[in-house]
């Protein structure tokens, strides 16, 4: 790629994680063959058994800790922060060939969410990159049994924008069967698919965070997790902004960690075009306002990801904001 | 500047998104800013008063929170609103609180 191509405005990153040993360095290897990554750096945590034959891999210090900040949605990575910098620096400068798209590989047990606020806390990077979305490796043989064991496991699943399934091609078919069950339960807006054939499907994978939305239906019972579940909230009428603003705020600051996942499509008072709104934990990314409906279907749509929350108390809770809110707009126009 | 972290540069809260290509947000011109502004006052008030809290805007850039007493803070968005409050308060402001949830229905 020619030097003097100036970089996008903002490069997009895509966080690649996943459970220890379910294939996530196998899976960047693969993509990294692939013409489509030839402009893509990448930054990963440990050079493991599987070598990296790429031009740009930067690695972390693996002693680095996490920056305690006085509240958690300003949680830095500081050894993250401080290599996408020098990365953007030395991009700038030329001394790096220019690279359009940024691959971060978390290790196995990290939970992903310092990484996306990294990205927004940090003064310097969120004016140069933006989160492109979140893909999880899940191993075929072994995911099951780990979704059900590690915490760490379930959160990667339920962050997901898409679920890279590996291993199976040595995977027992029944077992797969229960697996994908399991995602769907955890995780059922992320499509599932398949790594380990032989084509690669790269669009799909770097698409993540642009994914179509998608309405959820409610697990069954038998494959529901014991811990994450998924739900939805479908609204007919047009939401107020503002109240949704508040009570969205207020719900993350005392439940944000349980909160693993949030992603609505809303039909908001006064506004023509639905307006997308997208949240892990307690961060939720600059909303984005669509050109259209992606069907016909205008009403509000609400899917959250939660660990061990009731579902019926968050219904409850966004009704009763839902009323004060059209209380509060009668207030304002007799006003 | 963040205001619990003293971080600078801060952090854009989603409710006030910088005015780019693609994002919504009401942060576009004053005077969409002021209404809106306005808009979550009077919102935000209907809840804090059951926590014996007020919300005003400060010259429309902040807000200031404050005790029914006097006692109060200054505020930068709603990212940081309701860990102000439960400082303010003294008190968890748990939106699935089911008793919380009642006192807000009787109170419509």
């Amino acid at each position: 790629m020619p030097m003097t191509e100036a970089p996008p405005a903002f490069t997009p990153v895509t966080l690649l994680t996943g459970f220890l040993g379910s294939g996530k360095t196998t899976l960047l290897r693969r993509l990294l063959a692939d013409p489509a990554l030839a402009d893509t750096a990448v930054i990963i945590n440990e050079f493991g058994e599987v070598a990296l034959d790429h031009l740009l891999v930067e690695r972390l210090d693996e002693d680095t800790v996490l920056l305690g900040s006085g509240c958690v949605c300003c949680t830095v990575r500081g050894e993250l922060a401080a290599t996408m910098r020098d990365l953007h620096s030395r991009r700038e400068r030329g001394d790096v060939p220019m690279f359009r798209r940024l691959v971060i590989e978390s290790t196995g047990l990290a939970d992903p969410f310092p990484v996306l606020s990294t990205l927004r806390a940090d003064p310097v990077l969120r004016h140069h990159f933006t989160a492109a979305g979140v893909v999880t490796t899940v191993d075929a043989v072994n995911g099951l049994a780990q979704l059900d064991r590690y915490v760490e496991s379930m959160r990667q699943a339920a962050i997901a924008d898409t679920i890279a399934l590996t291993k199976t091609d040595i995977a027992d078919p029944t077992a797969s069967e229960a697996l994908l069950a399991r995602l769907q339960a955890i995780n059922p807006a992320a499509p599932v698919l398949r790594v380990a054939e032989r084509r690669l499907p790269v669009d799909a994978l770097l698409r993540a965070g642009g994914n179509p939305f998608r309405a959820v239906a409610e697990p069954d019972g038998a494959a529901a997790h014991a811990k994450a579940r998924a739900f939805s909230i479908v609204v007919d009428e047009p939401l107020d902004w503002s109240t949704f603003g508040i009570w969205l705020a207020m719900l993350l600051n005392r439940h944000g960690n349980r909160i693993l996942r949030v992603k609505g499509l809303l039909a908001l008072q006064g506004e023509a075009r639905p307006v997308a709104v997208h949240g892990v934990q307690h961060l939720v990314h600059a909303p984005t306002h669509l050109q259209e409906w992606p069907d016909a279907d205008r009403r509000s749509r609400l899917v959250f990801i939660v660990e061990g929350i009731d579902p019926d108390l968050i219904r409850r809770s966004f009704a009763a904001f839902a009323r004060l809110g059209s209380a509060a707009a009668a207030a304002l126009v007799s006003a | 500047m963040c205001a619990l972290c003293g971080s600078l540069g801060g952090d854009e809260h989603w409710t006030d998104a910088v005015a780019r290509d693609g994002v919504f947000t009401r942060n576009r011109d004053s005077a969409r800013r002021r209404l809106e502004r306005a808009r979550r006052v009077e919102v935000a008030n209907r809840v804090l008063k059951l926590y014996g809290l007020r919300l005003s805007d400060w010259q429309g850039t902040s807000f200031l929170l404050s005790t029914f007493t006097g006692k109060s803070e200054m505020v930068g968005d709603l990212g940081h609103l309701w860990a102000a409050a439960e400082r303010l308060s003294g008190r968890a402001c748990d939106p699935l609180d089911p008793d919380f949830l009642s006192r807000l229905d009787a109170d419509d």
